[in-house]
């Protein structure tokens, strides 16, 4: 039990039978949320869960909050429809690869934009899991697929540059993986007012088993993965002895610890975050939060627009019908 | 010069149509919404129908670039913006081109002779000056040297350059027709100084046009007017002009407001659509909450976020848009929430005509979906109307927990009426009966009336649930592919529906209640058909009208009173849905009578077509009237 509302993981567990394949790493995200939701201490029914369509988008079914399970691609505007609505509510989108950066890549990036208020969840198993195995547009260039039989042509979004490029305020990494690392990460955009966004690494055993096993695995992840820690040198590798530094015109290049950058998710500009989240392998990737800023939410805003217009005139709707140039036939005598 | 007489007396008539007509640059939708104005203030009965090119700025002079703003005003009670003007106002050879042939045989015309250049006339596409050319015989002329005229009005005011003086001219017209039917001109006066309050040197150079006009058809004594028109007899009450766009607005506003509920309005701008948003973008202070979206997908699917947080939804767009929310009216179908859909019709398919008007949308909102998907189709007839039919539309809407589809279209839209104002406290009040008791909570349990299932929003203790679009349990809401859960659930979301038409109120034709000919129609003809049918009752002829507000489920009196006559006229500003629509679901054959033009109907031709069937013996079959 944790917090003054004394709630536990149970209490956000559904009475729905959880339907994704054996092995799936939805179920580790779900776990993992779950486990962090009495920790935000806020009522369960204050908290809105809302997706699109994938496998991924089925979470709202699972958590024992309210829920939509919305229309493909379009959770982040149902989300933003809801939150201004109701500015007091806690909502989170749950989305896929394909449902947030395909079909629904244009109101992910106005989400972001505009700053409002949500938890944006988006699950990255680089494939289009629920109609069975399509290539999405964070599939590697090459890829084979049932789409692709010989190899997708087409080159991948990054997730991250997207979402910093929208103007994100809160933008993050994680992986199913490590789910100590995904808790914290999750209680982060949780606490982080504002737009918050975290694509989290999802093997799908089915449709693209293995994607992630290259720099995720245990094994290899100390090498492969840089942990961002704010005001924290850029270090990684399983001695922290290697570190990120800035290199020739504006790059990061890796070398010894004494010129580590120190990792600032604050900063007003983008060059760091961005030139974090534009590292690809053999570059060690960036895990946890890129950036962090604070800057006024759409909500909020459009609600004091509201409050300062009724202090400023009280709703009358006589007058409001009233309004305008009016005349008056009187009875004929 | 207020309350100086005209040199001589105005004669009474009971009726006159007026178009102003010149670029879009020359200020004509403004000229007509001041010239309107001032109609309403007189107590005429009037109604105004604007026709504005798709383009901002065509190259000036074209024809494309022709706007014109037409009003009918009256002492008797008014049904349209006339079918041809008695007057036409051309500030140039291009709009003189495309309104000449509409202005009425002995008309009077009032033209800006200095616009008349060569080059004028070339860009028109005149092959030679039709003020020379015989071209206007047959009609009574003013042909005023406007720009020579307002020049000299403007003379010694100090601040203004050549072009500043040349934009008044639209004010010099205005004055000019203020005199012809005998305007008071205090108020215009007032209005000016007003409306150019910043700009003083403006507001003078433009008073001094207006003054310049008025004088100018004084001076004149130009043709037989001036003209009178008394007040028409209205039923006692105030009234506003007001646009069918507003009028929509402040229904859902008032909706919200009789329910308590938040209005949140999702919307991307669209012509003829975006003044729905402009108008409710200023009525903050009531809970309403507008968002422009990213696009319509995205207002509609935000309005349903908003709905399932317990306001009321409410969206608005034309044709194209309304495709792009097709996917999502299926979710608010199926997750059964409060949604109200304005379609705006406008010329489609695709981008169309969008500037002008049409009513080809009733197939795309009454089967325009995927799935067996019930929502209930309203239509409002003109711009007044527009405020109870959004009113109405709400709350079915809520009631039922549906998403409504109401249909306006461009010309009831911007078109203008005097409105006899409702009070607010006797709008009757809206139910929302949000569920807050957890005992027995079911999500899709229902109402034994309505059929409609619990409302219970987010914020609510001991409520929690999950709605979507897969198929729901009849009771608990949990996802189910039960066969026998889906056809009743099917069957349920259309049975709920149908009942929606319990609650409609009896049909009552206007006119005769049987005989010879029955009108049928729906939307923004209800006008030129209701004119007719007086017209045509005039005659002689045995004609009833009935004019539809409930597109679906139609009304279940309808075959009762269309059966009371020998034959079924539906006049339609499309190739004939309504006719299939009833043909289809109360297997009643009606002839059609269809024009898609982008304009509304004359009267004459509906009147036309109600006397080549009361004429014609032979037996009752379906055609369409060429
Ligand atoms: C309008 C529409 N188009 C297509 C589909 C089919 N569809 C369902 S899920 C999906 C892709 C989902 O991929 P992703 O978002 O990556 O989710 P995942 O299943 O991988 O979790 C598609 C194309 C749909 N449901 N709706
Ligand atoms: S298809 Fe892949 S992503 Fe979908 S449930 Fe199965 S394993 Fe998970
Ligand atoms: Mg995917």
């Amino acid at each position: 039990m944790t917090g003054k509302l004394n709630l536990a993981k149970k209490d956000f567990v559904s009475d729905q039978e959880v339907r994704w394949c054996p092995g799936c790493a939805d179920f580790a995200i779900l776990s993992t949320v779950q486990k962090v939701m009495p920790e935000l201490d806020v009522p369960r029914e204050n908290i809105v869960f809302v997706s699109g369509i994938g496998c991924s988008s089925r979470f709202p079914y699972y958590m024992n909050t309210y829920g939509m399970h919305g229309i493909h691609g379009r959770a982040p505007a149902i989300a933003t429809g809801l939150k201004m609505a109701r500015p007091e509510l806690t909502v989170f989108v749950v989305t896929g690869d394909g449902d947030g950066l395909s079909i629904g890549g244009n109101h992910l990036i106005h989400a972001l934009r505009r700053n409002i208020d949500l938890k944006i969840l988006l699950f990255d198993n680089r494939i289009y899991g629920l109609t069975k195995g399509q290539a999405s547009p964070t599939s590697e260039l090459g890829k084979r697929t049932k789409s692709s039989p010989y190899g997708t042509v087409d080159r991948p979004f990054n997730p991250l540059t997207i979402a910093l490029g929208a103007g994100a305020t809160f933008v993050a990494r994680s992986v199913a993986t490590d789910t100590a690392h995904l808790a914290t990460v999750l209680r982060r955009a949780a606490q982080h007012k504002g737009a918050a966004f975290v694509q989290i690494w999802q093997n799908c055993p089915v449709f693209n088993d293995g994607a992630f096993d290259s720099w995720a695995e245990r094994d290899v992840r100390d090498e492969a993965l840089i942990k961002l820690e704010h005001g924290k040198p850029l270090l990684f590798g399983k001695a922290k002895d290697k570190a990120l530094r800035t290199g020739a015109g504006f790059s990061l290049e890796v070398g010894g610890t004494d010129g580590a950058v120190v990792h600032d998710e604050m900063r007003e500009d983008l060059a760091l975050s961005m030139a974090l989240a534009a590292l690809e392998p053999p570059m060690p990737q960036p895990m946890g939060v890129l950036r962090a800023v604070s800057r006024p939410t759409v909500d909020a805003l459009a609600r004091e627009q509201e409050e300062e217009a009724a202090r400023k005139q009280a709703p009358d709707l006589e007058g409001l019908l009233r309004s305008g140039d009016t005349w008056t036939v009187e009875a004929q005598a | 010069m207020s309350g100086s007489s005209p040199s001589r007396a105005p004669r009474d008539i009971d009726h006159a149509v007026v178009r102003f007509a010149g670029d879009s640059g020359d200020g004509m939708q403004l000229t007509g919404t001041e010239f309107t104005r001032e109609a309403a203030f007189q107590g005429n009965d009037l109604a105004t129908f604007p026709d504005y090119p798709a383009e901002i700025r065509a190259p000036a002079g074209t024809t494309a670039g022709v706007s014109g703003y037409q009003i009918q005003f009256a002492a008797h009670e008014v049904y349209s913006a006339g079918d041809q003007p008695d007057t036409l106002v051309a500030m140039n050879p291009a709009a003189l081109k495309v309104h000449l042939a509409d202005l009425k045989k002995g008309g009077l015309l009032v033209l800006n002779e200095a616009s008349f250049q060569p080059a004028d006339l070339t860009r028109a596409g005149w092959k030679s000056n039709p003020l020379t050319d015989h071209s206007l015989d047959g009609y009574r002329l003013i042909q005023v040297d406007f720009d020579k005229l307002v020049t000299h009005a403007c003379e010694g005011l100090p601040g203004l350059g050549a072009k500043d003086v040349q934009r008044t001219k639209n004010f010099f017209a205005l004055g000019l027709v203020f005199w012809l039917y005998s305007r008071d001109t205090a108020r215009q006066e007032k209005a000016i100084h007003e409306r150019f309050a910043k700009k003083p040197e403006i507001g003078e150079a433009n008073l001094r046009a207006f003054k310049a006009g008025y004088f100018y058809g004084e001076t004149t004594e130009a043709a037989d007017a001036p003209w009178h028109i008394a007040p028409a007899r209205l039923s006692p009450g105030t009234y506003r002009n007001v646009m069918g766009s507003t009028a929509l607005a402040l229904g859902l506003v008032a909706a919200a407001q009789k329910s308590g509920l938040r209005l949140f309005f999702g919307s991307y701008p669209i012509t003829p659509a975006s003044d729905i948003l402009h108008e409710l973008a200023k009525h903050r202070q009531f809970g309403v909450t507008t968002f422009q979206a990213e696009d319509e997908i995205a207002a509609v699917t935000a309005s349903i976020g908003a709905a399932f947080g317990g306001a009321l939804g409410a969206t608005a767009s034309s044709g194209p848009g309304i495709a792009l929310k097709t996917e999502a009216l299926g979710l608010a179908l199926m997750i059964e929430l409060p949604l109200v859909v304005i379609d705006a019709q406008r010329g489609g398919p695709s981008t169309g005509l969008p500037t002008k008007t049409e009513q080809s949308d009733l197939f795309q909102a009454v089967y325009g979906r995927n799935g067996e998907s019930p929502i209930p189709v309203l239509a409002a007839r003109s711009p007044a109307d527009c405020f109870e039919v959004a009113f109405e539309a709400s709350r079915i809407a809520i009631e039922y927990r549906t998403p409504v589809i109401l249909l306006s279209d461009g010309a009831i839209g911007n078109g203008t009426e005097p409105w006899k104002l409702p009070r607010a406290d006797a709008l009757p009040r809206i139910d929302p009966k949000l569920r807050t008791d957890p005992e027995g909570f079911q999500p899709y349990s229902r109402d034994p009336e309505t059929l409609a299932r619990p409302w219970a929003v987010p914020g609510t203790k001991g409520l929690e649930h999950r709605v979507g679009g897969l198929e729901k349990d009849s009771l608990t809401g949990n996802v189910s592919y039960d066969p026998l859960n889906h056809e009743k659930m099917t069957r349920t979301r259309a049975e709920k529906v149908n009942r929606i038409a319990r609650t409609y109120p009896k049909l009552v034709p206007a006119g005769d209640p049987d005989g010879e000919v029955g009108v049928l129609s729906w939307g923004g003809t209800y006008g030129s058909v209701t004119q007719a049918v007086i017209d045509a009752r005039a005659s002689g002829i045995r004609v009833g009208h009935i004019h539809l507000r409930h597109i679906f489920p139609l009304p279940l009196d309808l075959p009762e009173v269309l059966s009371r006559y020998r034959r079924i006229l539906l006049p339609e500003l499309n190739l004939g849905q309504l006719r299939l629509h009833v043909r289809g679901q109360l297997g009643i054959e009606t002839i059609g009578l269809n024009k898609i033009q982008g304009k509304p109907f004359h009267v004459a031709e509906v009147r036309s077509a109600i006397e080549a069937l009361a004429r014609s013996p032979g037996p009752v079959t379906h055609k369409e009237l060429a």
